[in-house]
């Protein structure tokens, strides 16, 4: 358990890190690729817990896929290759105290909820029990998210349409 | 690396881990430089009557790849004066990182695999989806504008593509039940074709569909012709890695090259029945596991590479069509008839 504690510490440290340096940077592309360390740590931290499947999806859709598409609009629209001064404004203070207030309503609630919960992490969690939790317990929710997917699709269908 | 030798020496998981890694990172390279000498330097020469990479050393030209190793050794490493220092030098290892990590989990032999885990082809169809990352990265921190076009062109192709490459295994993982690559392999060497048990029952009798889709998609992940429009030479000098010299443009040849053998591994794994032989079990597969499943990869790595010599590149809007109108309702048919199948026959 120890292992473990110590390699959330340090994987945390490395996504604070990171995530400081999405919003303090000056170039839009730094900011992006800061965002890949913060959402492989994401990743890393769901090994740290066993859900091997869930952390590959992390990787193969955010990064794999959010973060490219990021990047491709990026580079589409401007791919500005020096520090843009305009990204950066005099409201650095209230975001703090903001970002502070959330991490506290966050943390108390989770804390709350799951301080006495316990994860047997000695064996990695197949990806057959999460595919059942998902086609029989959770079928409902799941189709639910499919079919406000495919109405989002169909919005931006109609929204891009020239005609 | 064999779980249960290494235990057998009764060493730690840290130096088993080391080891892993050493195998592996030594293995990219010569991956690497096999695919590059036998197929770029000695069959595209006889393809296309090349004679220059024929003639060094004498004895057709086995001389060419060590000169080429030199030739880049020597060459100075240029950064253009408008460069993103950090990310320009830190994109080729992103790229030769994500080739890395694809091989961890693909099986040789019954005992021969360096991790095998539990969502095996999901992992590496993940993990391969990592190297646009490192092509946007140096696309964009080389400052020129041939470079971002080529980085663009890339990224537009490798999210089309990434669609029916995982649509086209979807097929084998629902027939084989598993995502495991070891398990694919087992399930295949264990199958019926129509009662007879003879050579077990390789997925591309079943999954040709599959099969096809995954070539071609791969082909296109790699960029190679026709798919090659991200680095063509006639507009945009080299694309992406046009401003990479000497030691990293070795790094870009060994990415290419090395996730070249990467794929030619998975798609014999998955289609081809991996390393497994009719009849031989136990330590004798492990023998000859890797040599049958290197014999699969270079028969599918030379039918990659035939393509790339053969045909012509598709231009930007046939090839972004042939992506969405046609491979993935395709795939999505070929999954629906193999689900269909699979609880209907049992």
């Amino acid at each position: 358990m120890i292992a473990q504690n110590v390699a959330f510490g340090i994987l945390a440290a490395a996504m604070v890190v990171a995530a400081l340096g999405v919003v303090r940077t000056n170039n839009v592309v730094h900011a992006a690729l800061y965002l890949v360390v913060v959402l492989a740590g994401g990743a890393a931290q769901f090994i740290l817990l066993g859900q091997e499947f869930v952390a590959w999806v992390q990787v193969l859709v955010y990064i794999g896929a959010v973060i490219v598409l990021f990047l491709f609009g990026i580079m589409l629209t401007r791919a500005p290759m020096h520090p843009d001064e305009s990204l950066d404004n005099d409201l650095k203070w209230p975001a703090a105290v903001t970002a502070l207030f959330l991490a506290g309503v966050l943390g108390s609630l989770l804390i709350d909820a799951f301080h006495r919960t316990k994860i047997d992490i000695r064996q990695p969690i197949r990806t057959a029990a999460v595919t059942n939790a998902v086609f029989r317990t959770y079928i409902i929710p799941f189709e639910v998210v499919g079919v406000l997917l495919l109405a989002a699709l169909v919005g931006a269908v109609v929204l891009a349409r020239k005609d | 690396m064999s779980e249960s030798v290494l235990l057998a020496l009764n060493i730690g998981w840290g130096t088993t881990l080391a080891i892993k890694t050493v195998v592996v990172l030594a293995f990219i390279p010569a991956a690497a430089l096999i695919l590059g000498y036998t197929f770029l330097l000695k069959m595209m020469s006889h393809m296309q009557s090349r004679l220059g990479p024929m003639d060094p050393g004498g004895f057709h030209g086995w001389f060419q790849l060590v000169g080429d190793g030199i030739k880049f050794m020597q060459k100075e490493d240029l950064m253009p004066a408008e460069a993103d220092r950090r990310v320009f030098a830190l994109a080729p290892a992103v790229i030769v990182i994500s080739t890395f990590l694809v091989f961890v989990v693909i099986p040789a032999g019954p005992r021969i695999v360096v991790q095998p885990l539990d969502v095996g082809v999901f992992y590496a169809l993940a993990v391969s989806s990592l190297s646009v990352i490192g092509v946007l990265m140096a696309g964009w921190a080389s400052a020129n504008k041939y470079a971002l076009l080529g980085a663009l062109r890339a990224a537009a192709q490798l999210i089309a593509y990434e669609l029916p490459l995982v649509l086209a295994v979807v097929g084998v993982v629902v027939q084989a039940g598993t995502m495991n690559l070891q398990g694919i392999v087992l399930a295949q060497q264990g199958g019926h074709i129509f009662g007879w048990g003879g050579i077990g029952n390789p997925y591309i009798l079943t999954q040709f569909v599959g099969f096809g889709l995954f070539m071609v998609a791969s082909q296109a992940e790699l960029t190679q012709p026709p798919f090659d429009m991200p680095v063509a030479e006639s507009e945009l000098v080299a694309g992406y890695m046009v401003e990479y010299t000497g030691f990293r443009f070795l790094f870009f040849f060994i990415g290419e090259f090395g996730t070249a053998f990467a794929f030619a591994a998975l798609a014999a794994t998955l289609f081809l029945g991996g390393w497994a032989i009719p009849g031989v079990h136990g330590t004798t597969a492990d023998v000859l596991g890797p040599i049958v499943l290197f014999a699969k990869v270079m028969f599918v790595a030379f039918l990659m590479f035939w393509a790339r010599f053969t045909y012509p590149r598709f231009r930007e809007d046939q090839l972004q069509a042939l992506a969405w109108k046609w491979l993935i309702p395709i795939a999505l048919v070929n999954i629906l008839a193999t689900g269909v199948l699979k609880v209907w026959v049992k």
